[in-house]
């Protein structure tokens, strides 16, 4: 340490010691944040965005146009142009029109919007509690959609919005659930991180108590696959229907998080550092809070809580891009969209005609990866 | 600019942790605030980085109430060397004191080539520049400090305020530190446990016990071996400094004599 020349706001002050800094740095073991610093520029980034992005199309056409029926992707492309601008079709080819229009597409854009949006909220999630075993679901809102979705099922409530009333029950859980988390652990206008987290992980076990009950004396089995279904997660239910407020919450979800970029970079620093970094951490906890909640029941209102997705993509594009919110934010929801056509693409075809629940694969892959990742040398879990 | 507490008190569930408090720093200058633990001198600081609302009395920088002022105006006032150094996530050191800009910039704004310039310079002066791209989390106590030093730097305060700077530091950084300090014509207002280089590096010192501040003026005026006894129950002899004259403390082991 240098005492400056000149007070540090005005002085060019660079001292005579600078030059020493050199040699020190050249020695020194070059360790991920050389990686790092590579990819941190600007450009970079924004390339590795155009990559992933061209990668994410080329896995929805890949995706729409495998199943049963194979579609080659020059065929699939075909198709979705025909539907996309109007165009025409031979007779013979309408089989094959519906299957990837109305049944597969739809299918594969959910996945690759509730992909991208476990992502960043996995990572806005993290941030805000300060905890990197942190997931969406971590504050009661997958229980309490599924007590939502069960309920429904079971007492037949909501008959009059058809097939919609599974999915508008769990949203109505999922908000349920948030606002009691939220109530309970908010005391004085505070709403602390750790507090947050106990309090969503008992309201959790609070749940699925709930649930439980329902199901054991539910007059019928229904209740028990639907019980699957919620906590393994799976496309199957998706339509074109409820596609357009998905992909609105999502990609405007998406969008606010993204600004939220360095907010976030200010939060994980504490909320002391926060406070005289002027920025209020109870005031954008809530507005996160609220965010985070709204698009992770929208979510799982369609397809129910799919694990690991929220918890593992978020420290392996930490891992590649560094911790600057902002850069994470861009990244994980593209990391995020890939990653979950795939893994749906698996569930339907691996043991064909029978589905997988995608919980299953996301855990087969995010456990291993999660395990791999914590006992990495180099990549330090959250300072703990 | 000036920094003055007027009349400031802190109750948390029921207990008082800071009982009417006055205390100027006039603008430039460098004030301690010293005495045992638990005597609401971090709590004081509190106030002036805003992670607290004062229970009554105010702060004021300037003439001006600071509770009246947003946040992120005051945040370009006054920056804080706070004690919860704690990073979650695995930021460079880089990153860490680039977000000292963060209350000039909106949202995810890119830094100017001067704030980068700015972010080198502290980096230079806190002598961290070597380490620029490591991360933080695999930084020595002293190390952090030390970056968290160049962020506060980085923010182009007019009004310093720190906790405990001189924690986790060999005795060359605590020496440098201060001397910075000093050198900055900043208004600095900082808590220190290490007595003698509180003397040595304050214009002022304050003294806090329960609360209450108990003594303030020049250091030679207020480190007297009665107050040190009084305080902080320990036997003292105080003698100036043969280079400078700042009184500087000895302390005897064995309380009888």
């Amino acid at each position: 340490m240098k005492v400056p020349h000149k007070p540090p706001p005005a002085g060019p002050g660079i001292s005579s010691r600078a030059g020493a800094a050199g040699p020190a740095e050249a020695s020194a073991p070059r360790s991920a944040g050389g990686v790092r610093a590579r990819l941190a520029s600007r450009k970079v980034l924004l390339l590795g965005c155009a990559v992933l992005a061209a990668v994410l199309l080329a896995s929805v056409v890949v995706a729409i146009g495998l199943g049963p029926a194979v579609v080659p992707p020059g065929e699939t492309a075909h198709h979705l142009w025909a539907a996309l601008s109007g165009g025409r079709i031979r007779s013979g080819e309408v089989t094959t029109y519906q299957i990837i229009w109305q049944i597969r597409t739809p299918r594969v854009l959910l996945a690759a919007l509730v992909g991208a949006g476990l992502s960043a909220v996995g990572v806005a999630i993290q941030a805000m509690v300060r905890n990197a075993l942190a997931d969406p679901f971590v504050l009661g809102v997958s229980s309490g959609a599924s007590v939502g979705a069960v309920g429904v099922t079971v007492t037949g409530g909501l008959a009059v919005l058809g097939i919609h009333a599974v999915s508008v029950g769990a949203f109505a859980g999922a908000l349920v659930a948030s606002l009691l988390v939220y109530a309970a652990s908010s005391s004085r206008g505070a709403l602390s991180p750790l507090r947050l987290v106990l309090t969503g992980v008992a309201m959790s076990l609070g749940f699925q108590a709930v649930m439980s009950l329902i199901i054991y004396f539910a007059p019928d089995s229904e209740a028990t696959s639907m019980v699957l279904y919620w906590t393994m997660g799976s496309f199957g239910a998706a339509t074109w229907g409820a596609l357009p407020v998905v992909a609105a919450v999502v990609l405007a979800g998406l969008a606010v998080l993204y600004r939220y970029g360095r907010t976030l970079d200010v939060l994980s620093l504490g909320d002391e550092t926060a406070a005289s970094l002027g920025f209020d951490p109870d005031r954008h906890r809530k507005v996160l809070l609220v965010l985070v909640s709204l698009v992770t029941g929208v979510m799982v209102a369609v397809s129910g809580a799919i694990a690991f997705v929220g918890l593992v993509m978020p420290h392996v594009v930490r891992m590649v891009v560094g911790a600057p919110h902002a850069r994470v934010l861009a990244v994980a929801p593209l990391v995020g969209a890939i990653f979950m056509v795939w893994v749906d693409l698996a569930a339907r075809t691996l043991v064909a005609p029978r589905e997988l629940p995608l919980g299953v694969i996301t855990a087969l892959v995010g456990v291993p990866v999660f395990i791999a990742l914590m006992r990495r040398r180099g990549y330090t879990f959250g300072g703990r | 600019m000036d920094l003055e507490l007027d009349g400031l008190s802190v109750v948390t569930d029921g207990k008082s942790l800071v009982r009417d408090l006055s205390l100027e720093v006039p603008a430039g200058r460098v004030v301690g605030l010293v005495g045992p633990n638990g005597s609401g001198k971090s709590t004081a600081l509190r106030c002036v980085y805003r992670a607290l609302r004062p229970s009554s009395g105010t702060v004021r920088v300037g003439e001006q109430d600071l509770t009246r002022l947003p946040l992120r105006h005051s945040a370009r006032t006054i920056a804080a060397m706070t004690q919860d150094g704690g990073v979650d996530f695995d930021f460079t050191v880089e990153e860490v004191v680039a977000l000292g800009r963060a209350p000039h910039l909106r949202g995810n704004q890119a830094l100017s080539g001067r704030e980068r310039d700015l972010c080198e310079r502290a980096m230079d002066q806190l002598d961290i520049r070597h380490l620029a791209h490591r991360g933080v989390l695999t930084l020595s106590g002293g190390e952090r400090q030390r970056v968290l030093l160049a962020r506060a730097l980085v923010q182009e305060p007019e009004i310093l305020v720190l906790d405990e700077p001189t924690n986790h530091l060999d005795v060359r950084h605590q020496v440098d530190l201060l001397a910075l300090l000093r050198a900055s014509g900043l208004t600095v207002l900082v808590v220190l446990h290490d007595l003698n280089l509180a003397a040595a590096a304050c214009d002022r010192l304050g003294v806090l016990s329960q609360g209450r501040l108990v003594a303030s003026g020049a250091p030679a005026d207020v480190l007297t071996t009665d107050l040190v006894a009084d305080v902080f129950g320990v036997k003292a002899s105080v003698v100036p400094h043969p280079l400078t004259g700042d009184p500087q403390l000895l302390y005897s082991l064995d309380s009888t004599r």
